[in-house]
């Protein structure tokens, strides 16, 4: 009789999906759209789901509560249904609704989209771990793990049915063995797959800030793809003009440097990185390259044997991506296809041109499931 | 197959303390229809609640979002739907089975509350008493429709309609706005229209003084606007303003049948859930009234006092944002009844300055229950609040007014002042919150477009939402549609014409963006 509803639920998630798919080159190309939030939550707007009514704006909103507190005390964010009362009627949806869709959930309607095949781990993937969580409550336990309040509900329950409850003497409550109640845990298989990103960015005077925020926007969902393929997931960023270091993200994002490029510099230090840390038969290792393309000429040659003899055999996939860029000639794309052509599977190549090319972009990258 | 499923038959021991509660439900008077609780479990409940707590409603993908987010809530442990009842005769409440026993009776009291609400509240006398067959019919008509024209064409229109479900008249059931049409009523046989029975004022005067009491150019000129203002009035389309927007639009967009049937069905809904809205503070707080006296003084065992204390207190947990209608509600009653036993009401108790004969007024009257009675009878939240909330208790349960700065983005608390308090109370129970909105004009410019006009009281309409809301009228009404109101201070209208939204004010018109786009980025 009732699970009829599960016909409208299904009705709706359509179109959750619908609108996500709908507008996921919007969510994309505008990166700004999507933010993380908590730990891997993120909330994407989706106001065609509410149904538009005449409505008051943002200046009638004001209300009647009630408590202590003084004239001028802000109650409440400005973003949250702070809407009072009369609004606090039984119709459903009324207000915007931001539809709270796990990261997971999300990579998984991005992998849909994209047709992303899923990546088949290496290493000891089938190696769990377990894990302890507090989830339940027990009779007996160690007392380091007697749950207080519990037990204090537990003794007052008894004392009040058993009438020996004496709330006239300040209602003192006294457990008794039977009365105690402890913490217990539940152990949780935890795959162990391991896996890492080693990003390297040209930061180099002829990036600017737009081919950094393309960078930027391709990196989240990146992220976003491989996190919900792998539990542990760590992150490497390195940066290079003519030299290169290991940086954090945020630098990463945000560093503007000048001067040449020199895009052996990189391939070094992410190759002294692997051996140092990752050893590739434990790790899934993933290497994203961003650049304009502009190198310099004879840093090539060293540039190509490097990536041939240390980076390519260690890790899952190497991704070059090359941000066209009013300033950069673009000339290393053709060294890279010139030396290894189609031959070298690990490695995939495209061109980003501009924003809304982020997601063929991506579907490139991803699209082998290794 | 799911669908022919029963509800399982109440347990014993449920239908013996249902006996209980009846028992003192009817001994302090409290009068009901017969009411069935059915026991079912979490996302049963979750379900029906969806579905306004009609099971057999039309399929939309509204209930679905709502379904999820109760059930979602549930599960995470968010929130608990306590009690769900139903205004039908019988009166329909649904138990979640895996509730307590307390829980169970404390839900049970309360649920009587509400049908005791429901049946005797003036503002419930229009509503349909079967509306549960109401509703499956209108589940049936709605499916029928959807198989011969399509799910995507069918839920399309509903969704253009709810988008005006709130343009109704929800005084309209108590009085009679206009005049029935009458099928009989022919042009007059000498072809005389209401035109040529306009006379000038006529002053009696002697007639060697008439030409200059009653100049003829006065005469003539007074005619000519008589003339002009009944022309004006028949040409006027509808004849007054009118808040049934979507009774006009029943009557007078270019809809299908099945259009119009659906439009209709969505009407009668609206007009059906709108005491509900309108009695919210009201009968959460007679219900409550009733459940914590029935449970403190018959019914409470000791075992379920903590439980019982522990809901109650979540139930009525006040919160800065917002007021808690339970509350308020219960709160309010319990005034009342202490007042009207100790007879501090009217003038002589009015006029009283001295504050300690008044906290100490007493003229033992003892009329409390009978006045609560009496103003579950007759009032709405509106008129309840208007009538009886007073400083005294604004004092006593620390009200205060919030309202939204723009420079720090956050609400504030703006005043404590009993006046200031009551009348932002007030104004968001008027017209439930919503701005109130008018059909003006149904052949604007001549030209069969749909002028609304937005009644302003002081607050701005959200323009982003009430593109949007054209939009969709502009789905139903299939012509230009306009709505005039008050933005910045100036008389502003906006307007679709199915490509373009524009704004028009007196220095000029715009082009408005996409409404759609605005939201999304904002």
């Amino acid at each position: 009789m009732f699970m009829k509803i599960d016909r409208d639920q299904h009705r709706f998630r359509e179109i959750v999906r619908g609108k996500v798919r709908e507008n996921l080159r919007k969510y994309i190309t505008h990166g700004e759209m999507i933010g993380r939030k908590g730990k891997d939550l993120v909330s994407i707007p989706l106001p065609q789901l509410d149904v538009p009514h005449f409505r008051y704006g943002q200046n009638g909103r004001g209300g009647v509560g009630q408590g202590d507190g003084e004239i001028g005390q802000p109650v409440g964010k400005g973003d949250q249904e702070g809407e009072g009362l009369g609004s606090a009627g039984g119709e459903p949806g009324e207000h915007v609704r931001e539809v709270e869709l796990t990261l997971a959930e999300l990579a998984q309607i991005l992998g849909d989209e994209l047709e992303l095949p899923r990546i088949q781990p290496r290493g000891k993937a089938n190696i769990a771990q377990e894990k302890a969580r507090y989830n339940s409550i027990r009779r007996v336990g160690p007392e380091t793990l007697r749950h207080f309040k519990r037990t204090y509900i537990e003794a007052l329950r008894r004392q009040v049915s058993e009438g020996s409850y004496d709330s006239a003497n300040r209602g003192r409550v006294i457990p008794i063995k039977e009365d105690r109640r402890y913490r217990s845990w539940q152990n949780i298989p935890v795959p162990d797959a391991n896996a890492v990103i080693i990003y390297m960015m040209d930061v180099s005077g002829s990036m600017t800030d737009d081919q950094k925020q393309i960078v930027r926007t391709e990196a989240f969902w990146i992220d976003a793809w491989l996190k919900s393929q792998y539990k542990g997931l760590e992150r490497r960023y390195i940066i290079h003009d003519a030299v290169a270091k290991e940086v954090d993200e945020s630098t990463f994002y945000t560093t503007r440097e000048s001067g040449g490029t020199r895009i052996s510099s990189a391939y070094k230090v992410c190759a002294d990185q692997i051996a140092a840390s990752f050893n590739p038969s434990d790790w899934n290792i993933y290497c994203f390259q961003f650049s304009d393309g502009d190198n310099w000429g004879e840093d090539n040659k060293a540039a190509l044997q490097m990536l041939r003899e240390s980076i390519l055999p260690a890790c899952n996939l190497f991704c070059y991506g090359q941000v066209e860029s009013p300033y950069g000639s673009g000339e290393y794309l053709r060294a890279l296809t010139a030396a290894f052509g189609d031959r070298e599977e690990k490695l995939v190549t495209s061109e980003i041109a501009d924003k809304s090319a982020i997601i063929d972009s991506i579907k490139k990258f991803l699209g082998k499931g290794k | 197959m799911t669908a022919a499923r029963h509800f399982r038959p109440l347990p014993p021991e449920l239908a013996a303390i249902q006996a209980d509660m009846e028992k003192w439900a009817l001994q302090y008077g409290l009068d009901f229809f017969t009411t069935i609780f059915e026991v079912v479990d979490a996302d049963q409940l979750s379900a029906i609640a969806a579905y306004g707590g009609f099971p057999t409603r039309y399929p939309h993908w509204r209930f679905g979002m709502e379904y999820e987010q109760l059930s979602k809530g549930y599960h995470y442990g968010l929130q608990k739907i306590y009690e769900l009842v139903i205004n039908n005769d019988p009166c329909y409440a649904y138990l979640l089975a895996s509730n307590s026993v307390t829980d169970h009776k404390l839900v049970m009291a309360h649920v009587y509350g509400h049908c005791d609400f429901f049946k005797n509240n003036a503002w419930f006398a229009h509503t349909n008493r079967k509306m549960i067959d109401g509703m499956a019919n209108h589940g049936n008509r709605i499916r029928r429709y959807m198989d011969r024209f399509g799910v995507e064409e069918v839920e399309a229109f509903i969704d253009a309609c709810l988008s005006i479900e709130d343009l109704i008249d929800i005084n309209s059931t108590f009085i009679k706005r206009s005049n029935d049409d009458s099928r009989f009523e022919f042009q007059s046989a000498t072809g005389e229209s209401e035109q040529d029975r306009v006379q000038a004022t006529r002053f009696s005067a002697k007639s060697y003084m008439d030409p200059f009491i009653n100049p003829p150019q006065a005469l003539a000129d007074e005619l000519a606007e008589q003339r002009r203002v009944v022309e004006s009035r028949q040409q006027q389309f509808p004849s007054e303003p009118t808040r049934d927007v979507m009774l006009f639009l029943m009557h007078h967009a270019p809809l299908k049948p099945w259009q119009l049937d659906v439009l209709s069905i969505l009407r009668d809904e609206a007009y059906y859930f709108a005491p509900q809205g309108q009695t919210k503070i009201m009968n959460e707080g007679w219900a409550t009234y009733w459940h914590s006296t029935i449970m403190t003084r018959h019914a409470i065992e000791p075992r379920d006092l903590i439980c019982y204390a522990d809901h109650c207190a979540g139930t009525l947990a006040g919160s800065a944002t917002r007021l808690n209608p339970y509350k308020l509600g219960v709160e309010l009653f319990r005034d009342i009844e202490d007042r009207w036993n100790r007879g501090a009401f009217g003038e002589e108790y009015e006029q009283c300055d001295d504050r300690v004969v008044r906290d100490n007024w007493n003229r033992d009257t003892g009329l409390g229950r009978k006045k609560i009675f009496e103003v579950r009878r007759i009032h709405n939240d509106l008129t309840f609040i208007d009538e009886f909330l007073t400083l005294d208790f604004c004092r006593r349960h620390r009200l205060f007014k919030f309202g939204y700065n723009n420079k720090s983005g956050y609400y504030e608390i703006e005043t404590k002042q009993f006046e200031e308090v009551k009348r932002q109370l007030l104004f968001n129970l008027t017209n439930l919150g919503r701005p109130i909105i008018y059909v003006r004009d149904g052949n604007y410019r001549n030209r069969g477009e749909l002028f609304l006009e937005h009644r302003f009281g002081g607050v701005e309409l959200k323009l982003t939402y009430a593109q949007d809301t054209l939009a969709n009228l502009f789905r139903i009404w299939k012509r230009p549609v306009h709505i005039e109101t008050t933005l910045e201070g100036k008389i502003a209208t906006v307007s679709f014409d199915g490509k373009e939204h524009q704004l028009t004010r007196s220095d000029g018109t715009i082009r408005l963006p996409g409404a759609g786009d605005v939201l999304i980025t904002n």
